[in-house]
């Protein structure tokens, strides 16, 4: 179909090297009006940034692009965007210290006489937010948001641009919960039927297959395969993407349950969560359902000490007693944030020094820390120049390994995992489920929050589902299903 | 070679030698005298040691204004100390004890109030001035210095051989400790992971807050020390000195590498910055400049310092 008339989005042997990674190899795109496109790969394949040099954030080194038939060579992400480009990049560029409408229309404020309207940017904000996430208010401070919320409002911002002949969107589902997927998918469907081509990037390949109507897969920056999703089956998209196939589901390790290490009893924070109560025990995997905003995160929180408990008890095994990160990791109870930007990860740092950052020893020698990082590495399979290489170079999903990598180093017995999975391709998080695993038959406790009921119903024994900030019973993961989870989730009995 | 050119001392180290060798042309007959070898290393004591402080304190993420301050008040507390009947050890102890407690201080404001550092050292700032001007009753204090300023005094005469004065080797050796202090020890590394970012360092269980403290009790010691070497060379007790000295430190920390939104900074760099600005004065002096030029020029390099160093982090991403 994209051959026929002239492609919305014309790509043709794109080059890209940072340093010594050549991040794309001559590769061609094309994308028809009205297409969805599903662009796939694993992490650090490229697929970033290819969005980029489209929208103008970094220039490309060697090839060229068309919009419509012309030259599409943007200098900066302002003038991709008055060529009709929209884009939600995999990581927000948000202004923390502006409201939601303020950042919805950043750098495209109405104006009257010179002066911006704020009636018409509130006007403006709150219809673009209607389509995505109504709930957010366009007059809260964008740093009081979540992460899932901050991304609905970059989404809001695509949105809201006028004139938007290509949108693309870079892992918009990474934290969102089925329902707010849905809604999502409505609003891509319209978009496409008006015209507009979609750039899509997900590393779920069931909802690639529902929205998408062709793929293009790349693999360490080379193109590797495209086609039309429907007739592909999934595994073979793995197989291009993995460059071999996928082995068959693992069978969890048999596990022996221990002695309660961790327990809540009637927990609540300052505004989240109301009402919390459970007991994980060692060599147990118990996960936390529920949707983005019921208080999943709050509570990991309040737990590790980063936030005030009001109410209620908490033991770590049988001690209670003031909560801090300090005393929590000395305790043995480690936390992976789901925001690796703001605080799971010191992007300026190296690698090496955010991976034993929690475990430094009194005298630091870079050359063991280095061996330690170098370890890590291997056993994460993180993709990196090297130790050295400072962590906002690397790619969103080999970010998040590095955020895993530093509970391994720390060697936590109790790890609270939030999103853990959370922008990481399909065959990375197979090993991370089975480093989950590992860990529990190893006899640690884990607390999984996930977006993902699938992944919830994969990896944990017990899960609970959080609504509207009470924690339901933790039920065997065997007597569940995604629908139940679903249901429970939004609180339809 | 590729890896000496990426430490952040490399930059400062080339300015310094590039501005020596340009002013040893101009003023061959007396520049490189190492009678004014010596005088400008002697000079760049007292914003040295304040700059290894505010290294640190900047690294964090943190600045400190008050510096100018603190050395001004010590200089008038070693002179009354002295002056009360006290030693020469017990009066340089107080000064360096004192710029401490001014250092803790402020780290407590910091810590304790969550007040931004600008504004709580903008505060102490003055009201550190007003405490020397009020122990001063407003004028100079003058006290036998009962030894103390040959901390300052070139060994063996102004045209002596090629020995330092003390003082210069006390801060070169508290240099050497706070450079392997950010390099090779716990809470040297968790100034560094705070001033990068504060929320994964308290999620990586860094006692935030005990770090930024230590840091700022550092920086006033090394201010209070720095003061009692500004009273070794004075000799007397001035409440009025100093003013304006936190600008010429912070500029010496920048050019040696330090970033003031935390995260970056060296201890060499910043004593060549110092090393620097030192070298600019005493040249132009002897040129024959005049005072508004040298101030000009003193700003083209710190800008030219900067360009330099975002230049050079361009290709740092590929690591
Ligand atoms: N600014 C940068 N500096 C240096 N290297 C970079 C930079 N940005 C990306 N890279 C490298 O380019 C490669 C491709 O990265 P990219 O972000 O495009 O991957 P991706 O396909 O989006 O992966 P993910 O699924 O993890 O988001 C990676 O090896 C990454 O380390
Ligand atoms: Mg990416």
């Amino acid at each position: 179909m994209a051959e026929v008339a002239t492609p919305r989005l014309e790509i043709r042997r794109l080059e890209k090297t940072f340093g010594g990674t050549r991040a794309l190899a001559a590769v061609d795109l094309a994308i028809a009006p009205g297409e969805v496109h599903a662009l796939l790969g694993e992490n650090g394949a490229g697929k970033s940034t290819l969005t980029k040099i489209v929208s103008g954030v970094y220039p490309a080194d060697g090839g060229s692009m068309r919009l419509d038939g012309a030259l599409h060579a943007p200098h900066s992400p302002a003038e991709a965007r008055r060529a009709g480009v929209a884009i939600v990049h995999q990581e927000p560029f948000v202004c923390p210290h502006l409201s939601v409408a303020e950042n919805v229309l950043l750098g495209a404020e109405p104006t009257r006489l010179g002066l911006v309207d704020r009636a018409r940017l509130r006007a403006d904000a709150r219809r673009a937010l209607a389509l995505v996430a109504p709930e957010i208010s366009p007059d809260a401070a964008l740093g009081c948001l979540g992460p899932a919320e901050v991304q609905s409002v970059t989404l809001a911002r695509a949105l809201a641009q006028s004139g938007c002949r290509l949108l693309i969107l870079d892992e918009p589902t990474a934290s969102l919960a089925a329902p707010e997927v849905e809604r999502l998918f409505q609003v891509v469907r319209r978009l496409a039927s008006t015209g507009i081509a979609i750039v899509y990037i997900s590393h779920f390949l069931e909802e690639v297959q529902r929205i998408a109507q062709r793929f293009t897969v790349l693999r360490d920056g080379r193109r590797v395969g495209t086609g039309d999703i429907e007739g592909t089956a999934p595994s073979h998209l793995v197989e291009l993407m993995s460059g071999h196939a996928l082995g068959g589901r693992r069978r969890r390790a048999p596990r022996t349950g221990g002695d309660v290490v961790l327990s809540a009893r009637d927990l609540a924070g300052p505004r989240l969560p109301l009402s919390a109560s459970f007991e994980l025990c060692a060599g147990e995997v118990l996960g936390v359902a529920g949707l983005v905003g019921s208080g999943r995160t709050e509570l990991l929180r309040a737990i590790f000490g980063l936030e005030r408990v009001v109410r209620g008890e908490l033991r770590v095994r049988a001690k209670v007693g003031p909560a801090s990160p300090t005393r929590r990791l000395a305790q043995g109870v480690g936390l992976v944030s789901e925001d690796r930007k703001r605080e799971g990860l010191a992007g300026e740092l190296s690698v090496a020094e955010n991976l034993t950052l929690s475990k430094l020893p009194a005298w630091v020698w870079p050359a063991r820390e280095r061996a330690t990082a170098r370890r890590l590495i291997e056993r994460l399979g993180i993709k990196t120049s090297g130790p050295d290489q400072p962590v906002r170079a690397l790619s969103g999903g080999n970010q998040q390994k590095v955020a895993l990598g530093r509970l391994l180093n720390h060697d936590v017995d109790v790890a609270l995992l939030d999103e853990p999975t959370r922008g990481i391709d399909v065959r990375s998080r197979a090993d991370v489920y089975a480093l989950i695993d590992e860990l529990a038959s190893q006899g640690k406790a884990v607390l999984v929050v996930s977006s993902q009921f699938s992944e919830l119903l994969e990896i944990c024994d017990r899960i609970a589902v959080m609504h509207r900030g009470r924690l339901g019973p933790a039920v065997p993961a065997a007597e569940l299903t995604e629908h139940r989870l679903m249901l429970d989730a939004a609180g339809v009995a | 070679m590729k890896q000496l050119s990426r430490a952040p001392w490399f930059g400062p180290l080339c300015a310094v030698l590039a501005v020596y060798a340009l002013f040893a042309l101009l003023a061959p007959q007396t520049f490189t005298r190492s009678a004014n070898v010596l005088t400008m290393a002697r000079q760049t004591v007292i914003v040295s040691l304040a700059a290894i402080g505010m290294t640190l304190v900047m690294i964090q993420g943190g600045i400190d204004l008050s510096v100018g301050s603190t050395v001004a008040l010590t200089t008038v507390i070693v002179a009354r100390t002295l002056d009360g009947g006290s030693g020469a050890w017990t009066a340089a102890a107080a000064g360096v004890a004192l710029g401490a407690c001014v250092g803790a201080l402020n780290g407590l404001l910091v810590t304790g109030l969550r007040l931004l550092p600008f504004i709580v050292t903008l505060g102490t700032m003055s009201a550190l001035r007003g405490a020397a001007k009020g122990l001063a009753n407003e004028q100079k204090v003058d006290a036998d210095p009962k030894g103390l300023d040959s901390l300052m005094a070139l060994p063996g005469g102004a045209h002596g051989g090629f020995l330092l004065p003390t003082g210069v080797w006390v801060a070169l050796a508290l240099a050497v400790v706070f450079a392997a202090f950010v390099a090779y020890t716990r809470p040297g590394r968790h100034v560094v992971a705070v001033g990068s970012s504060l929320e994964t360092a308290r999620l990586c269980g860094v006692p935030v807050g005990r770090i930024t403290l230590i840091v700022y009790v550092i920086a006033g010691a090394m201010a209070g020390l720095a003061g009692v070497m500004e009273f070794a060379t004075l000799t007397v007790g001035d409440p009025t000195d100093s003013i304006g000295l936190e600008l010429e430190v912070i500029a010496a920390v920048v050019i040696g590498g330090g970033s003031l939104s935390g995260g970056r900074g060296s201890v060499a760099g910043a004593l060549l910055g110092a090393l620097l600005l030192t070298e600019i004065k005493t040249g132009s002096t002897h040129v024959g400049l005049p005072n508004w030029v040298q101030e000009i020029l003193t700003g083209a390099i710190i800008l030219v310092a900067m360009a330099l160093d975002r230049w050079r982090e361009q290709g740092r991403g590929s690591g």
